[in-house]
């Protein structure tokens, strides 16, 4: 396998958007189309695991299954692929959650099935384009070609107010992204190269003319556009509108992959090639992302609608790796990428329950459920595990990634840590009460009496994100070993002067 | 001197034949333009249409084999009135490939629109005859009569649909203002005659850079400027254009939209570039963000598709003037590069507007595309290719026209004239982004437009300019490469060649 090496990168970009070519071809036969996509998304999961089981954690620091090819000459663009302990699970993390995402649209996509499917297979390679690229340039194409997918995702298999949420989902984005695309072309103008570490060089080096002028105002422009895309108080607005009308498979990714990609740029972009900018910036973005936790967590705790308050979890949650980001520690860096991960797997998890329960009722409004425990014992057990691995129950992966968020937090500075810690408990209340008036007390309304528990193909769906829920939160260092030495080595060639402690192996 | 040769008779020699070379596409097109003239009124009336029709794509594609052949030959012509060198061939077969996609979408159009053909296809070769001397004269009075030669036949095309009161409308307002800024234009060649003793653009460069510059050289270079900015529908001198581009005929403004602005855009870098004229840069800045904010503002409001494009423009025209601002060595490529890809994707998007529109055009509402995107999913598609690469999102050629443009900026250290050209195109996707929303996700309501089959004209251009856009958003590398080839014989020196964009590692 391991003559795979040299394109495996390219494999596992390529394949989801070779499968959505063919699928344009295919017969309008419906069934046909699921099973193919289905095919496409496993065998694109299988073809990325060859990632982590070849990746050298020892040297998680450099890029690894590198691949770098001239593509336009004039600019200078390269076809540039690596994964580092950063990018690497983000990449096996998307590529869990679209099969995912596949087997929950299954029954809940009648119309334009081919379509939404090689939209959603274009989405795949281009957020897995995302984390793998090293070429500035094409990381930009690849992160706006995020966009039209998943707003086209939004407005066509949404909900009531689908449109207007796919306008300013595609708005806000949009906007935010020029941002970077200055800063990046200001780059290119100044060094002749897009290559992340030929520009990280020069910097580091200071041979860039103007540099320290203009860093403050690069710094913004990458911040601008990934701060949008967590999204970090008080750029979030477009997420609740965005999520409540996406259908599920939308909002799996959107909150699993897509609001990852910004706190990705984040660490990669504004903390890896600006770390004095990072440092004089950290405690006003952490401030921001206090806000975010606390803010996001009051109002998903007054949330009369399940998709929204999940919607504004994330918004909490995401403060959470913004705040472990910008600590500037090695334990919140490691905790950021871990809650990364966590959250992706379990509010993905909780998008498709809520999904689930919307194919039954056709409605997300919390009052109109109530003791739904009884008709569906299966649905109620698991929704139980994954809401406590959100909520971060020890031995389940919220908890580890949100305690190492929180000593790094309280490492920069101790008052982050006490008002962050404040979040779990708030997450902890939202989290349960919402699930109290849902699954227990009196059935009151006899809608609820008859609805199935779930189907085979739901729990196919749903299951295995449960059990990475376990594994991660059981044995973390499985991820840990990876992103450690990764994180070490963007704090240690940069003189941040913080505690660069090694969270493991000591 | 030219203005001198007449008093000299004996010096008048009979040009070398290979001179006829170098204006040989401008021949071939007014000669098959009177053709087609002549022949309008001698062939049967029920296939004039679509015989002329053949015979004015023959007569384009001639043109296109007669720049190959000049493109042999590079050099001056007619006592240095023209110059065939690759910054000329590459706006000749800009231009002509704008003529032949739009041949191909009017013949459709005719037969919808019931309009006896006639000259129009004549009028056509004749303006493109006009525009593809315009990117080759050097020499000011020249351009003036080419330019001339192109805007008359683009008024009257623009009247063209004669049972359509908008139609005339458009016509007359092009006329009046057209001509009010050739006169701008016309004086300040005078002017400029009186400030430097020529009107060659050569000579104007190397009176301007060797003595004195009078103060009359920058009140021509501003006349010039006023003049070619009304033709080019740059701010402040854009008013005409929504008014003209919703009256006139689709296929026409596809042609009015791109062909005579890549023209007038050539004359302009050859005038600011090459004469490296004094004063330009805040004219050209000022114009610059006026035209890309009040465009992009102006389209913001539009409820008619031609109308919401005709802003559009207007911004481009404004974006495309970011690269004027910039150096020669980037600037120039990059301009150049922006109105091919511009070219593609608005000459792809009318086609699909004329053949939407029907009889009358009366479906150019943008509600009427309501769930195009399931009633014809290829024509919704190519129109949402053409209108990303409107915005500039990448992998379409106008991400890269714009990338090119303001690194070229950058290059030049215009941080604020880049700011603002880049929230400006963040705006710009709203409006397009509304078309896409109604296509896909909005249902028709009351009227359900009727869709007639794709001709087989329409479709070619649509698959064309789609090729085109694609083309140049995934390997812009070869036309790039051209378009900088030619800085070097527009600036003439080395030092100049220091390209940011040719930057190699």
């Amino acid at each position: 396998m391991t003559s795979l090496h040299p394109i495996i990168l390219i494999l596992v970009t390529g394949v989801p958007l070779f499968g959505a070519l063919l699928l344009m071809a295919f017969p309008n036969r419906d069934r046909d189309i699921r099973w193919f996509a289905l095919i496409v998304t496993l065998v694109e999961f299988v073809l990325s695991l060859h990632l982590p089981v070849y990746f050298r954690a020892e040297k998680a620091g450099i890029f690894q299954f590198e691949i770098n090819r001239a593509w336009i000459t004039s600019p200078n663009i390269h076809f540039h692929l690596g994964v580092d302990g950063i990018s690497l699970w983000l990449v096996v993390l998307t590529t869990f959650l679209t099969p995912l995402c596949v087997l929950i649209s299954w029954n809940s996509i009648h119309e334009r099935v081919k379509e939404f499917f090689i939209l959603l297979l274009i989405l795949e390679t281009a957020m897995i384009g995302v984390f793998v690229s090293l070429d500035m340039f094409l990381f930009y194409v690849f992160w706006e070609a995020t966009l039209i997918p998943m707003a086209l995702l939004i407005g066509i298999y949404g909900h009531e107010r689908r449109i207007y949420a796919a306008v300013k989902f595609f708005l806000f984005t949009m906007v935010a992204s020029v941002f970077m695309l200055a800063a990046i072309i200001w780059l290119y103008a100044k060094t002749g190269s897009f290559d992340f570490a030929d520009i990280q060089h020069a910097i580091q080096m200071g041979s860039i003319p103007g540099f320290a002028v203009a860093a403050p105002w690069l710094f913004l422009g990458f911040f601008v556009a990934f701060a949008v895309k967590v999204p970090l108080f008080p750029l979030h607005t477009w997420l609740p509108d965005a999520h409540v009308e996406a259908p599920t498979a939308g909002s799996v990714l959107l909150a699993g992959v897509l609001l990852k990609m910004g706190t990705y740029g984040l660490l990669r972009f504004n903390v890896g090639l600006f770390p004095d900018q990072a440092r004089r910036n950290a405690p006003w973005i952490m401030v921001l992302a206090l806000i975010g936790i606390i803010y996001g967590a009051l109002v998903a705790l007054v949330q009369p609608n399940l998709k929204k308050l999940i919607a504004y979890s994330s918004v909490s949650h995401l403060g959470f790796v913004v705040l472990g980001i910008f600590s500037l520690t090695q334990a919140g860096i490691n905790g950021a990428m871990f809650v990364n991960l966590a959250h992706g797997v379990s509010t993905g998890a909780l998008f498709m329950l809520a999904g689930i329960l919307h194919e039954r009722r056709h409605t997300y409004e919390i009052s109109e459920f109530g003791g739904l425990a009884t008709p569906m014992p299966m649905y109620a057990s698991l929704f139980l595990f994954i809401t406590l691995s959100s909520v971060g129950l020890p031995l389940l992966n919220g908890f580890i990634g949100e305690f190492l968020v929180l000593s790094g937090a309280f490492q920069a500075r101790a008052l982050y840590g006490v008002l962050a810690a404040t979040g779990v408990i708030w997450s902890a209340a939202y989290l349960l009460w919402v699930y109290q008036r849902t699954f227990f007390g009196v059935n009151g309304n006899p809608k609820n009496a008859n609805l199935h528990d779930m189907y085979p193909l739901e729990k196919i769906a749903v299951l295995p994100t449960a059990f990475a829920a376990l594994i991660m939160g059981v044995a973390p260092i499985l991820w840990l070993k990876a992103i450690d030495p990764a994180v070490h080595s963007i704090l240690q060639s940069h003189p941040f002067g913080q505690i660069t402690a090694r969270v493991v192996g000591q | 001197m030219i203005l001198q040769l007449t008093a000299l008779p004996n010096q008048i020699m009979q040009p070398p034949n290979v001179d006829y070379i170098r204006i040989l596409p401008e021949l071939v097109l007014s000669a098959f333009g009177m053709l087609i003239m002549v022949l309008d009124p001698v062939i049967d009336q029920r296939r004039a249409a679509k015989t002329l029709g053949f015979v004015a794509l023959l007569g384009a594609l001639a043109s296109v084999a007669a720049t190959f052949l000049q493109a042999g030959s590079p050099g001056e012509a007619f006592s240095h009135m023209v110059r065939v060198d690759n910054f000329s061939i590459f706006f000749h077969i800009v231009i002509l490939a704008i003529v032949v996609l739009t041949i191909l979408t009017s013949f459709e159009y005719m037969e919808t629109q019931r309009i006896r053909a006639g000259e129009y296809y004549g009028l056509i070769l004749m303006g493109a005859a006009g525009m593809c001397l315009m990117t080759s004269a050097v020499e000011l009075v020249l351009i003036f009569i080419a330019l001339e030669i192109s805007s008359i036949s683009t008024y009257i095309l623009a009247g063209f649909l004669r049972s359509d009161p908008r139609s005339s409308e458009a016509s007359l307002k092009y006329f009046l203002l057209g001509s009010f800024a050739t006169a701008f234009f016309l004086y300040g060649v005078a002017l400029m005659f009186g400030a430097t003793g020529s009107t060659s653009i050569a000579e104007i460069s190397t009176a301007l850079r060797t003595g004195y510059v009078p103060t009359l050289a920058f009140v021509a270079v501003a006349m010039i400027f006023v003049g070619l900015g009304f033709k080019v529908g740059a701010a402040p001198f854009h008013v005409w254009t929504p008014d003209v581009y919703e009256g006139a005929p689709s296929p026409v403004v596809g042609l009015m939209s791109t062909a005579p602005k890549a023209a007038t855009f050539a004359v302009l870098l050859r005038i600011i570039f090459e004469a490296r004229v004094p004063g330009t840069f805040w004219l050209v800045w000022v114009a610059a963000v006026l035209s890309m904010t009040l465009g992009n503002l102006g389209a913001l409001r539009q409820s008619n598709i031609k109308r919401m494009l005709a802003y559009s423009s207007i911004a481009h025209a404004g974006y495309l003037l970011v690269a004027f601002a910039s150096a020669p060595a980037s600037g120039v490529p990059s301009a150049m590069f922006y109105t091919a890809s511009y070219a593609a994707m608005n000459v792809g998007a009318f086609a699909i507007i004329s053949h939407i529109g029907n009889y009358g055009e009366r479906y150019v509402s943008i509600d009427d595309y309501a769930g195009l995107g399931r009633r014809h999913p290829f024509l919704a598609a190519v129109l949402t290719v053409f209108l990303l690469s409107l915005i500039g999102i990448p992998a379409t050629g106008g991400f890269f026209a714009k990338f090119y443009v303001f690194s070229a900026a950058l290059h030049a250290n215009l941080v604020g004239l880049t700011i603002l050209g880049v929230i400006n195109s963040a705006i710009a996707s709203y409006y397009y982004l509304r078309v896409i929303v109604v296509m896909y996700m909005n249902e028709p309501q009351g009227e359900v437009v009727p869709l007639t089959p794709l001709p087989a004209g329409v479709s070619m251009v649509l698959v064309l300019s789609l090729l085109a856009t694609l083309y140049l958003g995934i390997v812009p590398g070869a036309v790039l490469t051209y378009a900088q080839d030619s800085v070097r014989n527009l600036t003439h020196e080395v030092g100049y060649q220091l390209s940011a964009i040719s930057h190699q590692r």
